[in-house]
């Protein structure tokens, strides 16, 4: 309700609240949209190398149009990392969301055992970093140490479910305490009722906890794409052990390839805003869906 | 408004008498913890194993050679792995500590004040998610390039700070923690803005802020995408970014794995450590934010 002397407090607060949030919207404008602004620009440039290309003045920066798009998009080695990371992505959130909803739910389960320790341990791997998780995975892997036998682990073939099952060790435990801590907000009374009624403890995870569940799966589906659309550090990391990753296995790593080994800013800055594009697109979808329920602009 | 009642943790009343065990739930639980324990354990058993043993002896026999092991590992181009551990330290601390104290006032002020531009200045700062870290992190080299700052401590530092989820989280906390009444009445007794802030919300937020701080630290802790970009001088190097560069060198070098066994198991202990310490803060803060969305 809005009262009269609500709107002279919020008079007398002035500018205050402006105040408050300096710091951060000054954080905003230096580190998020400047670099922003700036790829951008730099996604519109290009290198002009005039006679010989030699000297002082033979390379300039000149405006491009959409020059570096039409060449990012129309980028075969590009969208060849495209469908790496997207049957990788598959994998990785069709796993990991799945066992973490599993995981969730048998916790929330009627007559579960050892419940503290599993959950501990399930979520322990959210405090490993992705590189030292993929260094004691890769070890694991190589035939000489691996204590599954032989098995080409890191093969053409196989490579992409051994560095999905990186990833959907280190990202299931904290999905699954997302879901469970909802799970735990739900009042009893509700399975209560249902059991009175006859329902099973699985017809009550189907009918009564997933439905519940929905919003929160869906915005940890959208965190999940937007990581997995970024896959870096694990095939950064494995590369070393293994020949079967290339430079530009992901997307990600192209960009970091022609900014920093290539040295062509102007294609890397249009590769990473169509990435952007992309995972906007893909996440953009569920957020619809989230923004009133979970982000809950009161 | 909705944000007038302590929240209180939804307790749920366990039965005091024994329930039946459930096999499936108890079995299933088990075993993803067995997987996920699996590679961790292993880890610390190899980093026990001499050079010999690695390759020899079987995978959970624990070997002889942990003194040695962490001898060579600290010897390494004379004790550099220390100093990426200190370094590590200072960006998760520093960096927690700064992003903690932005996120908090930041969240507060989004949901303890009415102001024109509120709700633009939310979804910018919130937009902030899903941009992804690539657009953000090679102009970022570029732009602490060109002011000079480029492989420095500040240009790991100062890029983590701003971090849309713990204002999103920070946000929540206030609007549930913090009764308007009682800003009301400090607002009647002639108290400043600041010292609401300070002495009314701040001890009301504790929770929520240990909460942040620690998703914060470990965020910054395990990022391995913006040191690697800004950082060329390996004597500032986070830890992620070390042992990269120790596999990158050793990784055709089997006598290199127990030096990088060693070290990727040293890397664990401290994170592991705050991580079970602080258990309730991991729980209030997740079950905080579950409640009200």
């Amino acid at each position: 309700m809005r009262s009269p002397k609500k709107g002279a407090r919020a008079g007398r607060a002035g500018a205050v609240p402006y105040l408050f949030l300096a710091p951060a919207m000054a954080l905003f404008a230096l580190f998020m949209a400047l670099p922003i602004g700036y790829t951008i620009y730099l996604s519109l440039r290009r290198t002009k190398v005039s006679g010989l290309g030699l000297g002082k003045g033979a390379r300039t920066e000149v405006f491009a149009g959409l020059a570096n798009y039409a060449a990012a998009v129309g980028d075969g080695e590009l969208w060849a990392g495209w469908l790496r990371v997207i049957a990788y992505g598959a994998l990785v959130l069709a796993l990991m969301l799945g066992l973490a909803l599993v995981f969730a739910l048998m916790l929330d389960a009627a007559h579960v055992r050892l419940a503290r320790l599993t959950r501990i341990s399930i979520f322990l791997p959210y405090a490993v970093p992705g590189v030292a998780a993929t260094l004691m995975w890769g070890f694991l892997y190589l035939p000489s140490l691996s204590p599954f036998g032989e098995h080409p682990f890191l093969s053409a073939d196989l490579v992409t479910f051994s560095m999905a099952n990186v990833a959907v060790w280190g990202g299931t435990g904290f999905n699954m305490l997302v879901l469970y801590t909802n799970l735990r907000a739900v009042p009893r009374e509700y399975y209560e009722a249902a059991r009175i009624d006859g329902a099973s403890e699985l017809g009550i995870a189907l009918r009564i906890k997933i439905p519940i569940l929905v919003p929160s799966i869906i915005l940890t589906t959208v965190f999940s794409v937007i990581a997995t659309v970024q896959v870096f550090t694990e095939p950064t990391t494995l590369r070393p052990l293994t020949n079967t990753i290339s430079s530009t296995w992901s997307p990600l790593m192209k960009v970091y390839r022609d900014a920093f080994v290539t040295g062509d800013l102007y294609s890397a800055a249009a590769t990473s805003m169509v990435i952007a594009g992309i995972s906007l697109v893909l996440s953009f979808g569920f957020l619809r869906v989230v923004k009133n329920r979970a982000f809950g602009e009161s | 408004m909705a944000a007038t009642a302590l929240p209180r943790t939804r307790g749920h009343a366990r039965p005091s008498a024994r329930r039946p065990l459930g096999i499936v739930p108890t079995g299933v639980l088990v075993l993803g913890a067995i997987y996920t324990l699996f590679p961790v354990s292993w880890v610390v058993v190899a980093a026990t194993k001499s050079k010999a043993e690695l390759f020899s002896t079987s995978t959970f026999a624990p070997g002889t050679g942990l003194l040695s092991n962490l001898a060579d590992l600290f010897a390494y181009r004379d004790g550099v792995f220390w100093l990426w551990l200190l370094n590590t330290v200072l960006y998760a601390g520093g960096g927690a500590v700064l992003s903690t104290a932005v996120s908090t006032i930041s969240g507060y002020t989004l949901a303890k004040y009415s102001f024109p531009g509120r709700g633009l200045i939310f979804n910018l700062l919130i937009g902030g998610i899903l941009v992804p870290s690539v657009v953000l992190a090679i102009p970022q080299y570029l732009l602490f390039s060109k002011a000079g700052l480029a492989d420095t401590y500040w240009s790991v530092l100062l890029p983590q700070i701003l971090h849309p989820y713990s204002i999103y989280l920070a946000r929540i906390y206030s609007q549930a923690a913090i009764p308007g009444s009682l800003l009301e009445a400090g607002r009647l007794d002639g108290a400043g803005e600041w010292r609401l802030f300070r002495q009314v919300a701040l001890p009301l937020l504790t929770p929520g802020m240990a909460t942040i701080f620690l998703f914060q630290f470990v965020a910054i802790w395990n990022n391995f995408l913006l040191p690697f970009i800004m950082l060329g001088d390996d004597h500032r190097f986070p830890l992620t970014v070390g042992l990269y560069t120790l596999l990158a060198a050793g990784a055709n070098q089997p006598s290199l794995y127990n030096l990088i066994i060693t070290g990727t198991m040293l890397s664990l202990i401290p994170l592991i450590a705050l991580f079970l310490t602080m258990q309730r803060y991991w729980r209030t803060d997740l079950s905080g934010g579950a409640v009200k969305s």
